[in-house]
């Protein structure tokens, strides 16, 4: 078994919540971004571009390209990478500029 | 002076702060600490929640990291500043204040007017009066295109460092690094020390740049053990290094399922039928830094190209700008790593306190700068890499303008310069203002009209070797 990166620096994080991802529930860990929740769930994409319709999700990691945008608790163009996610946060993946999200 | 949870971040105007340092990475924390040792009293901005920049970026409290220090070089470095930082603020000497992204600097009549946004919204605004500023805002990564690098898990090396430092998180289990500079080195080894597969790093070139210059190498021993460091956990874990090639394709349609990767000549165009399939669910891919110096160019402030063609600013022995009152530490002066921007966070307080700075202090420096442009000039991109763009890559992530419209622009409608490309094909205009496709517009566009250009090449390609158009290109 390869080792984890919480294994590596002996990370006893609080206990783990949870965030919805699209109607489902997402574990979280205290202080970790949205972003990281949802890697750490394996999901890499949570935004389709308004032209190509094409995925997205991380790609700076550090609030710079923009691609990670989602609906965060009802607001379109949310940088997921920035966000800490809370117990409850509702992620909803983006579709276009989202503002058909705006109505929610 | 007493602190409730009202309180404005601004001095009265009575008591403005001696110096505003923007940015709170190894350069900002060391300059304001030391400031604060020199009697300055100062305000420290930094746009993240926590001090620490890029390089000593790490676990939120709440994920109770006991060995933090297992994904950092010198992590005690970090502590002991943020420890003297610590004790300034209590004393209020300092005030340390995150969440506080820049967004202009302003010229005053007796300093700076320094405007600052807080909170996602960015309608939350405030704005700190300092008769100093010192811009220590680090660098971002310089990105190259190429077909598929917009699927989900191609990811920046800076990024895959950055998620694993600050989340303890991992884009896949096997993950290819590509691309060009020592940043690679440090992401494949943290990714590997971490559980990742990393089955290749690959690499433009052939590091030859710094073995020709040897006597700049021996003069920087630190940096020698950390590279040689670096190198012993990837062989460790045999991690293959395949210099003199690229990633030319990531394969996938909802996520990156593998990556061809070519030889390069020395122009870095792909040398076709060298190409080799690597299975992968992740990539993390960077070509240098680029110095984060808007703020700075905003005022008028002179800049400088370094050897891999990034930008920076041009900066004195004492560290000053050619702006009155305006400083500048670390990755803002050209890309040098964690340790130059701490000399030189160092040396600037002692010049905006208007003290002498010890000679060793000064000597480091030298030597770490001179390092820096070697550095550079290794990796300083061949005007070749678009030889591995199709016409329908897209260049600019944002606006999804491909190559093709890149071309067309330039080809038929006669755009010369980065500016008329964007104005015809809206590279470059979208959220990240260019920060991404930025490097890659200017190659493609040629390097147009001279002058300090805030969104630097790429690579001080002359035109004509452009215009002679790589092989296979679309
Ligand atoms: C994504 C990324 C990851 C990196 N990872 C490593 C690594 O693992 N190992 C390594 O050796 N080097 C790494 N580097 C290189 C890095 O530049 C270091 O050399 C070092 O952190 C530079 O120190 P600095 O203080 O000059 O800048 P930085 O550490 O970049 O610090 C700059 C700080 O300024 C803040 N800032 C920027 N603009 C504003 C603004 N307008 N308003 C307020 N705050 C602002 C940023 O939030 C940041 O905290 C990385 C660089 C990047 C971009
Ligand atoms: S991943 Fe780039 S802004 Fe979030």
């Amino acid at each position: 078994m390869r080792r984890t990166p919480a294994e590596l620096v002996g990370a006893e994080p609080g206990p783990a919540h949870h965030i919805e991802f699209d109607g489902r529930p997402v574990p979280a860990l205290p202080g970790q971004s949205i972003a990281a929740a949802l890697w750490a769930d394996g999901v890499l994409a949570w935004r389709t571009t308004r032209v190509g319709g094409r995925p997205r999700g991380v790609f700076c990691g550090i609030g710079a390209c923009f691609d990670c945008l989602a609906t965060v608790d009802g607001r379109p163009n949310q940088r997921t990478c920035l966000l800490p996610a809370e117990p409850g946060t509702t992620v909803t993946t983006q579709e276009g500029n989202g503002r058909a999200d705006l109505a929610v | 002076m007493p602190t409730s949870p009202s309180e404005p971040v601004e001095a009265p105007q009575s008591a403005r702060y001696d110096l505003a340092v923007v940015g709170a990475g190894p350069a900002g924390l060391a300059a304001a600490v030391t400031a604060a040792d020199l009697g300055l009293r100062c305000v420290l901005l930094d746009g993240g929640r926590d001090t620490g920049g890029q390089y000593y970026r790490h676990p939120a409290p709440g994920l109770g990291a006991a060995r933090p220090d297992r994904l950092h070089h010198g992590w005690s470095v970090y502590t002991g500043l943020a420890d003297r930082l610590a004790a300034h603020e209590r004393a209020e000497r300092v005030r340390f204040r995150g969440g506080h992204q820049v967004w202009a600097l302003e010229r005053t009549a007796d300093g700076f007017a320094v405007h600052v946004t807080r909170g996602p919204e960015a309608a939350d605004r405030t704005t700190v009066p300092a008769r100093s500023v010192l811009l220590a805002t680090g660098a971002y990564e310089r990105q190259l295109p190429f077909p598929g690098w917009t699927l989900p898990g191609v990811v920046t090396a800076g990024g895959a460092q950055a998620m694993l430092k600050a989340g303890l998180v991992l884009p896949g289990r096997r993950i290819v690094v590509a691309g060009s500079g020592p940043l690679l080195l440090a992401a494949a080894s943290s990714l590997v020390t971490a559980g990742a597969e990393v089955p290749a790093v690959v690499e433009a070139t052939d590091y030859l740049g710094y073995a020709r210059r040897p006597g700049v190498l021996a003069a920087v021993p630190a940096k020698l053990v950390e590279g040689a460091g670096h190198g012993g956990v990837l062989l460790r874990h045999g991690v293959r290094l395949r210099p003199r090639s690229a990633v030319v394709e990531a394969h996938g349609t909802e996520r990156v399922t593998a990556v061809t990767v070519a030889r390069l000549d020395a122009e870095w165009r792909p040398v076709p039928g060298t190409e080799r399939r690597i299975d992968c669910d992740a990539v993390a891919v960077g070509h240098g830094l680029l110095p984060q110096i808007d703020l700075a160019t905003e005022l008028g402030a002179a800049t400088r190209t370094a050897p891999d063609g990034a930008v920076g600013l041009r900066v004195d022995a004492r560290l000053r700008t050619t702006v009155p009152g305006l400083w500048s530490a670390g990755e803002t002066n050209g890309v040098g790593g964690a340790d130059l921007a701490i000399v030189e966070g160092e040396l600037a307080a002692h010049a905006v306190a208007d003290r002498v700075p010890k000679p060793a202090l000064l000597r480091r420096r030298t030597r770490l700068r001179k390092f820096a442009e070697l550095m550079a000039a290794a990796h300083r991109p061949g005007p070749g890499w678009t030889g591995w763009l199709r016409p329908d890559t897209d260049v600019c992530r944002c606006e999804e303008v491909p190559v093709a419209r890149i071309r067309e622009a330039v080809d038929e409608l006669g755009a010369g310069d980065p500016r008329t490309v964007k104005l015809l094909t809206r590279a470059g205009m979208g959220w990240c203002q260019g920060r991404m496709c930025g490097p890659a517009v200017a190659c493609l566009a040629g390097p147009g009209e001279p002058g300090p250009d805030r969104r630097p090449l790429a690579c001080p390609v002359p035109l004509s070797q452009l215009a002679a158009g790589p092989s296979g290109e679309g």
